[in-house]
């Protein structure tokens, strides 16, 4: 069905590269190895606090959702997670390499959806993958069969032709996520993917996401202000005015506010402060 | 990292840039209309008024279209330098830049990558008008096409790399147009591109001094020289000089720990 998106499991054998020993073994142990690591991050604009010693990690298999009001610092970390700009205090590791340390080489296993829309309008759904694909230095062959697959999964083969100018939003997306796991990355982050969709696209976007991350042991970063994408399962960071006011397991999170819900403990959490406050 | 992606991804860079380079006709167009215009009509009137005694590197006396033909495959580069630096604000506004920047590849190769496609784009131009330019009765020596060459890549990548700095201070692409005709028509004209120097210094002693500070001089020379299998090694060391500090600029802007757009967005916030 054309709004829905095929499956939730990636056909393995000629999607995925060869899995590291890590990923081959039972998870269970070892998936509490962050593929994540944010130590300590503090973050100015001018005189502004952006983000005020933030810390936390993300896990391999497990969707991790940063929630927060807009203004309270999610677009800021995900900049400096992606070395758009870089953290002047505190340490970034991805699959435990630092990124001061390692500079861009340590975005290697690094796929980023972001907030913005990124894919280059005037050039085809095709052409975008391939010139994402040639950046990561994948062969063209092999950046062809992934593509194919990945835009299967996302119902949205049939469209690898068109220009992207001429897609809808919810389409644009899915290309967008086509073109964040297309090299099969081990950290996934999205900044607020599902921003102006429909509630079905929204849905099984973020169904599909949570199965990539179980099937294929992807850790995810997804930040949100939408309660309803985030799993009970998922592990939760609430940030408001640049810090961490909470963090475990939705369910728990829940449970320790005493709420009856995600919604009504995010009130609790940030203590009433509104977008304008935070943006204030 | 394997050399293979650096190869990859500098392929990917010129391709996309050629895709999108073809897929704006208009783009291609507006870049040949414009020197044909000076050469067709601008250069034809001053033909008659205006002959130009023997100077290095012509060995007779040459016709004016002759004459202007470096400056306007040089007036070609700058032009595509600053479409360049526009396309970049246009990615940078459109989101597309932070796919590039976010790749793992060290920043100063991903400019580079993306400087180099903007020349192969401005060499196609060129050829282009060049061959226009034969039909209208400007012939070169035969060999002249090949070894302009490499002058052309420099050439391109200095007016490439000054695009660059240029985007990298530019917040909106509003006011893209405004930063372009005060960087491109003031090197055009105030530059041995439509007159020689010595004439330029009997006509007025101070535009001879600006124009033997503008880099487009050197440039323009750097090709007509290459145009007739010489090297003219002052202009080659100024075209280099300023194609290095200009993309040490460049990079340091687009450096994330401590260039402009760090800055930009401090500014945004505050």
């Amino acid at each position: 069905m054309e709004g829905q998106i095929r499956g939730y499991l990636w056909p393995k054998k000629a999607w995925l590269p060869r899995k590291t020993a890590m990923q081959k073994e039972a998870p269970k142990g070892l998936a509490r190895t962050p593929v994540l690591t944010v130590k300590n991050i503090s973050y100015y604009y001018g005189s502004k606090l952006a983000l005020d010693d933030v810390s936390f990690e993300v896990f391999p298999g497990k969707v991790t959702a940063l929630l927060g009001p807009n203004g309270a610092g999610k677009t800021t970390l995900f900049s400096l997670i992606t070395r758009l700009f870089d953290a002047p205090t505190g340490r970034i590791e991805i699959v435990g390499r630092s990124a001061a340390e390692w500079g861009s080489r340590a975005l290697e296993p690094l796929g980023v959806v972001f907030q913005q829309p990124t894919l280059d309008l005037d050039l085809t759904v095709k052409q975008n993958l391939r010139y994402f694909a040639a950046l990561r230095g994948l062969k063209r062959n092999d950046a062809d069969e992934r593509m194919a697959r990945a835009l299967d999964a996302l119902a949205m083969k049939e469209r690898i032709g068109e220009r992207v100018r001429d897609l809808n939003g919810g389409h644009r997306r899915r290309v967008e996520i086509a073109r964040g796991i297309l090299h099969s990355p081990k950290l996934l982050l999205l900044d607020e993917p599902t921003i102006g969709l429909d509630v079905p696209t929204r849905t099984a976007i973020v169904k599909h996401i949570h199965a990539l991350a179980r099937a294929d042991h992807i850790g995810v970063l997804w930040a949100t202000h939408l309660f309803d994408e985030v799993e009970p399962d998922d592990d939760l960071l609430v940030l408001t005015r640049g810090r961490i006011v909470a963090r475990g397991t939705t369910k728990d999170v829940v449970a320790e506010t005493g709420a009856g819900d995600l919604g009504g403990a995010f009130r609790l959490l940030i203590g009433g402060d509104t977008e304008e406050d935070i943006a204030a | 990292m394997k050399p293979m992606h650096y190869v990859r991804a500098f392929n990917g860079i010129v391709w996309r840039e050629l895709l999108r380079f073809l897929q704006q006709r208009e783009r291609f167009f507006a870049a040949l209309v414009r020197p044909l215009i000076w050469l067709i009509i601008f250069a034809a009137g001053f033909r008659a008024a205006l002959g130009i005694s023997i100077i290095p590197p012509y060995q007779t006396y040459i016709t004016y279209d002759v004459y202007i033909t470096p400056g306007l495959l040089g007036m070609i580069q700058l032009f595509n330098g600053m479409q360049t630096s526009l396309s970049m604000v246009y990615d940078r506004e459109m989101g597309s830049m932070r796919v590039l920047l976010t790749t793992p590849l060290p920043r100063w190769f991903l400019l580079v990558s993306r400087l180099f496609a903007g020349v192969v784009v401005s060499l196609f131009q060129v050829y282009v008008f060049l061959l226009v330019a034969y039909f209208c009765g400007v012939e070169l020596p035969p060999w002249g096409y090949l070894t302009a060459l490499p002058a052309l890549i420099l050439t391109g990548m200095m007016f490439g790399a000054l695009g660059m700095l240029v985007s990298s201070t530019i917040k909106q692409l509003e006011n893209f147009a405004g930063i372009m005709n005060f960087v491109i028509f003031p090197m055009f004209f105030a530059s041995s591109a439509l007159y020689p120097l010595w004439k330029m210094r009997e006509g007025s002693l101070w535009l001879y001094y600006i124009c033997i500070y503008n880099p487009f001089t050197y440039a323009v020379e750097l090709i007509r020289f290459a145009l007739y299998l010489e090297v003219n090694w002052e202009a080659l060391a100024v075209v280099t000089g300023c194609l290095l500090v200009f993309l040490g600029l460049s990079v340091w802007a687009y450096d994330p720990s401590f260039g402009i757009q760090q800055r930009k967005a401090a500014a945004a916030a505050a």
